[in-house]
């Protein structure tokens, strides 16, 4: 089994209104900050999984964005994954 | 679990604790950043007959401090009346109860966390919320509501708003996820605040009298258990001294300096308390507060005469390698500690897993009147427990007034009250200041409904509950006017105690008792101490006459920024009872037709006024004088009139004085405002008469049939009472005359005066943190 | 011999108007309603469920996602698709729609604040059971006391709420108006509730059972709860009618 590192990113479905992204936006145009394209928020969750292979680990975190992680109707996530250096066998 | 047993040296009350490897040396330095004043080690020295370790220069730092020793307030404290038939709980416990009839008991106390909401204003006001909670249901009370009194400096600048706004979403957030309805409480604006704004929660909660439970370490061989949260390395001792002497640690900088809340354990933990406490497998319950495990176990000590140890290595902890210190005096949230019967630590476990949380036996009560702390059986610190809870010095000093204030309060205002421009257009103005505007942008993000018990929510005088069964009620309002308290510290308190009285009377309660939050600058300074001083007096004086015991409160001193020190804010919490909440009251005037009745009279009093404030950029004069007497007599004629039934609203007059006041009236419905026409005959200055702050006056409303009763009970009161005018449609306008001058405003400008002002400064972008925290001036 | 009928009130770890679901049905005669903690995994014959209010799960993750996974939510869901009434309120809605009982989400208010004061609702379907003694467009004045109450659903999924008369309570004026003003949250369509497509579950974020007494400001909300009772008093007969 190894150990790895996952990331997921959890955001608003595109097209979805989301007011704290737009509120930002707002903010940052009033600090002078010009050319600022659209702003959206999200999540980052950050896990550590054991898993006999890249595959499984991948495989294993998808599964919990589908049930809990992310909603589907309102929420896309990404998953980012690395592997503990030196992980057990 | 038995901690004694591993080590037989530690079982005799006598055994010297020995230093820790790494436990940096004791110098005049360390004792110094530690707090303690060359006399105060002195006396550790005494009472320990040695050396102390780090760790108990630690706990003796922590317990002697002014916010777990009062050194600078204890005497000043025994001034003020803590007794009455009524009163079961006085100072010294949790919470102050009362007994509020039906068998049913009254928790109830407010205290600050200015401090940490200078720093973060969202958890700093959160994690004051959570601790006054605990406060209550540590008494064996379910919290029923929470009150809040903060302010702020001038809303025009970016970081006052930041500060303002993150307050408001962390009471809120908090409050509203344990589902306590917020039914009142106070926000002020002024310059004074700024850098330093006062943020006070008050909590109420109610029990059966027999539940009362007490924070004492009683029952020698009872079991001391941590129940809820870890333990972390959050808010040790704030930012008394460098962190690199906290631990050899390199990573310190990492170590969060705010406490974190977290309501959701803060739920779990009231209902696991509760059913804890009445399941009988405990004795004692207290929360870890300020100090910590350090306090709540010390104090538990103190107050039964008896002593503990406890084995630092049984305390759950959230990150490893934490020393007894740390561990001693963690800040973290959401904790407390229980003293459990002997052989029963598996029923409390049990109840805690119930409500998936965590409870440790960590030591046990001694016969040997020591606070003991032991790390995996060696003994590091050892205390006698009385000397470190009630032998905390204590100091009376000099108080001397300031001339400069003094100088103020004398100066000649006769220029001001020559009114600059239009009195209708200073009106409008004055409603719109957000010390006078509608304060719904507040309370409409606090759950003010939840519990099903709230009869009168916040924006009037004062909240109003319903108690469990029955038609009993309970009352609560935060009031203070920090100006008037600057310029004449003793008035200003009475008038603090009289207005609370006051706007209790208005929703029909019986005023009962008082919990106080006294916010004060540095106490060294003789004309802070005077301020003290003499508040405190003033508050004594009216509290006696009013019949309302003070049964515990907090202390805040050093609220200052730069040497610059707050106002004098000696905020009072006061309750009251109602024997039928049908009967009570609101603010808001009814409908077209009814009579506008003023009791109690005008005076030329223009000092200390928000108009001053407002027009002349001026906070000066003598604020106005409070007529005890006179105050008491306007009480109970009051409370006669709305349990007759006769009274169709009753509001004081406060900041903006009558103007203000009958606006407000007009106002209270948002979807119906109202107009009204009001004619006064006193022939003096129109800007005293209608915004000077005069004390003593409530305006009350009355159908037009019951006008001669009310004057009648009036006068049967000793109270003077005349017919203003009557409500009108909104249509009709706003119309005030008087023989020096008149108000004539558009009940809809009015409104959306009053409604909008504070909307229109916060809905902007800067209340979002980045953006404020980026405009900070 | 009194039959009672007997209503399920479910306790989530943060459930905190649980007491008031539970007080607003022991105001009314012929039921007995009961509290059960989440983890129970039975609902025992009960003839109702409630979901109350509160934060379970201090509304971690997303409000109501992980009180779906709660033991006694099988037993939700199984009751609910054999046709038992369950009305979810504030935070009940939410995790009624993480549970996929009802179609949606609820997302952040549009002004990103919690708001908590009376709004106006009007009932746009008086066909359900739990909205039998309302008149057609009635409108009622409850609380709400939310900070995510912003009900979202893909267009379709609106659609099909709007055409089968799903949508029971919207936001509006107190003259009954529909205005964006008089829409607390942003939520589509106006929408405060909705039921499921065989009309049995109920999700809205206002409060009825704070609005059961005059004393409290309103009682507009008793007859959603009488409602319900006549509902299940019709479908059980013998239950109900003996008591006093």
């Amino acid at each position: 089994m190894s150990l790895f590192h996952a990331t997921v990113r959890v955001t608003p479905r595109p097209g979805l209104l989301d007011p704290e992204g737009k509120a930002i936006h707002h903010a940052l145009e009033s600090l002078g900050y010009d050319g600022v394209g659209e702003v959206r928020v999200g999540k980052a969750i950050t896990l550590e999984v054991e898993a006999a292979s890249r595959d499984e680990a991948l495989a294993r975190v998808d599964e919990m964005c589908r049930k809990l992680l992310a909603n589907p109707v309102t929420e896309d996530y990404r998953i980012e994954l690395s592997e503990e250096e030196g992980g057990t066998p | 679990m038995s901690p004694t047993k591993t080590d037989q040296d530690a079982a005799t009350p006598e055994a010297a604790p020995r230093p820790r490897p790494g436990d940096p040396e004791i110098t005049p330095e360390v004792v110094a950043d530690h707090g303690l004043s060359p006399d105060e080690y002195e006396r550790v020295l005494r009472i320990l007959g040695r050396t102390p370790t780090f760790t108990e220069l630690g706990i003796f730092s922590a317990m002697w401090s002014e916010h777990c020793g009062y050194k600078n307030s204890k005497p000043l404290l025994r001034l003020l009346p803590t007794e009455a038939p009524w009163v079961i709980q006085g100072p010294g416990e949790n919470a102050g109860v009362i007994d509020v009839g039906d068998g049913h008991a009254l928790a109830f106390k407010i205290e600050s966390h200015n401090h940490p909401s200078a720093v973060e204003p969202y958890q700093g006001a959160a994690t004051g919320v959570g601790g006054i909670l605990r406060d209550i249901f540590t008494m064996g009370a379910r919290p029923v509501a929470v009150l809040d009194s903060i302010r702020f400096g001038d809303l025009d600048s970016g970081r006052n708003r930041y500060l303002f706004a993150g307050v408001v979403s962390g009471i809120g957030d908090y409050g509203n996820c344990v589902g306590i309805p917020n039914i009142g409480g106070e926000v002020f604006f002024d310059r004074a605040y700024d850098g330093n704004p006062l943020v006070n929660a008050m909590a109420l909660g109610i029990m059966k009298r027999e539940e009362l439970i007490k924070g004492e370490a009683s029952g020698i061989g009872n079991t001391l258990m941590a129940v809820g949260a870890r333990t972390g390395r959050d808010g040790i001792h704030g930012a008394t001294f460098a962190s690199e002497e906290l631990s050899e640690d390199a990573d310190e900088s990492s170590r969060p300096q705010v406490q974190v809340g977290d309501p959701f354990t803060e739920k779990l933990l009231l209902e696991a308390s509760l059913e804890l406490i009445r399941s009988g497998h405990i004795v004692g319950i207290q929360d870890m507060g300020a100090a910590g495990l350090t306090s709540s176990a010390s104090e538990m000590a103190g107050r039964a005469g008896s002593g503990v140890v406890l084995e630092m290595s049984k305390v759950p902890v959230r990150e490893p390698g934490m020393t007894p210190y740390e561990i001693l005096l963690s800040e973290s949230q959401e904790r407390m500690l229980v003293v459990a019967l002997r052989g029963r630590e598996d029923e409390v476990r049990r109840i805690l897993e119930k409500w998936e949380l965590e409870a440790e036996a960590v030591g046990e009560v001694t016969d040997d009147g020591h606070f003991r702390i032991e790390e995996n059986g060696r003994v590091v610190a050892n205390i006698p427990a009385l000397p470190l809870t009630d032998g905390c010095p204590t100091y009376e000093r000099e108080g001397v007034e300031s001339d400069e204030i003094r100088g103020l309060r004398e100066q000649n205002l006769s220029e001001v009250l020559e009114p600059r421009g239009d009195l209708s257009a200073a009106f409008l103005d004055l409603m719109g200041s957000p010390n006078l505007a509608s304060r719904r942008w507040i309370y409409e993000q606090y759950d003010t409904t939840v519990r099903t018990s709230t009869v009168v929510r916040p924006g009037g005088d004062a909240g109003v509950i319903r108690l469990p069964h029955g038609k009993r009620g309970v009352a609560a309002t935060t009031d203070c006017n920090g100006r008037y308290c600057w310029l004449d510290p003793r008035e200003g308190a009475k008038a603090a105690v009289a207005e609370a009285a006051r706007n209790l009377v208005c929703v029909g309660a019986l005023p009962t008792a008082i919990t106080n939050n006294l916010n004060f600058g540095n106490p060294l300074k003789p004309h802070i101490y005077f301020q003290m001083r003499e508040a405190v007096l003033g508050m004594a004086e009216a509290c006696s006459l009013f019949e309302t015991p003070v049964t515990g409160g907090n202390v805040s001193l050093f609220n200052e920024t730069d040497g610059k020190a707050i106002y004098p804010t000696p905020v009072i919490g006061m309750v009251g009872v109602l024997d039928d909440v049908e009967r009570a009251l609101g603010h808001g005037f009814r409908d077209e037709g009814d009579a506008i009745i003023l009791l109690g009279e005008n005076r030329e009093e223009i000092g200390a006024s928000e108009y001053l404030y407002r027009n002349h950029d001026l906070v000066a004069g003598a604020p106005p004088l409070v007529d005890l007497v006179a105050e008491r007599r306007l009480q109970h004629g009051v409370l006669a009139m709305v349990q007759k039934g006769i009274l169709l609203s009753a509001h004081d007059c406060a900041e903006g004085g009558l103007a203000a006041a009958l606006a407000e009236s007009a106002l209270a419905d948002p979807e119906r405002p109202l107009g009204l026409r009001v004619e006064l005959h006193d022939r003096i200055a129109p800007v005293a008469l209608f915004f000077g702050e005069t004390q003593g006056r409530i305006v009350v409303s009355c159908a037009p049939d019951d006008v001669d009763e009310v004057l009648g009970m009036a006068r049967n009161h000793g109270v003077p009472a005349r017919v203003l005018g009557a409500v009108r449609a909104a249509e009709q306008g706003f119309r005030l005359d008087a023989p020096l001058g008149s108000i004539r405003v558009d009940t809809a400008a009015l409104s959306e005066r009053y409604f909008n002002s504070i909307p229109a400064i916060m809905d902007t972008d800067g209340d979002l943190p980045d953006a404020a925290g980026a405009s900070h001036e | 011999m009194s039959v009672k009928l007997r209503v399920a009130v479910v306790t989530f770890p943060g459930s905190n108007c649980d007491h008031d679901c539970y007080r607003a049905f022991r105001l009314l005669d012929g039921v007995e309603p009961e509290f059960r903690w989440h983890r129970e995994a039975e609902l025992d014959g009960v003839d109702a469920v409630v979901l109350p209010g509160g934060f379970s799960y201090g509304d971690y993750l997303r409000a109501g996602s992980i009180a779906r996974f709660s033991p006694i939510m099988e037993s939700v869901v199984r009751f609910a698709r054999e046709g038992g009434p369950v009305l979810g309120i504030c935070n009940g809605f939410q995790i009624l729609c993480e549970a996929g009982l009802l179609p949606g989400a609820l997302l952040r208010n549009n002004g990103l604040r919690f708001r908590s004061h009376d709004v106006h609702i009007r009932v746009e379907n008086p066909g359900t059971p739990f909205t039998s003694r309302y008149e057609p467009h009635q409108v009622l004045r409850v609380p709400i006391a939310h900070g995510e109450g912003n009900y979202h659903a893909a267009p379709e999924v609106l659609a099909e709420l709007e055409g089968a008369g799903r949508i029971v309570f919207r936001y509006c004026t107190p003259d009954g108006t529909l205005s964006e003003a008089a829409n607390p949250n942003g939520s589509a369509h106006h929408i405060a509730g909705i039921v499921n497509e065989a009309g049995n579950v109920l999700g809205m974020m206002p409060h009825p059972e704070r609005a059961v007494e005059p004393v409290l400001g309103s009682s507009d909300g008793a007859p959603l709860f009488e409602s319900l009772l006549d509902h299940l008093a019709a479908a059980a007969p013998h239950a109900g009618e003996l008591t006093t």
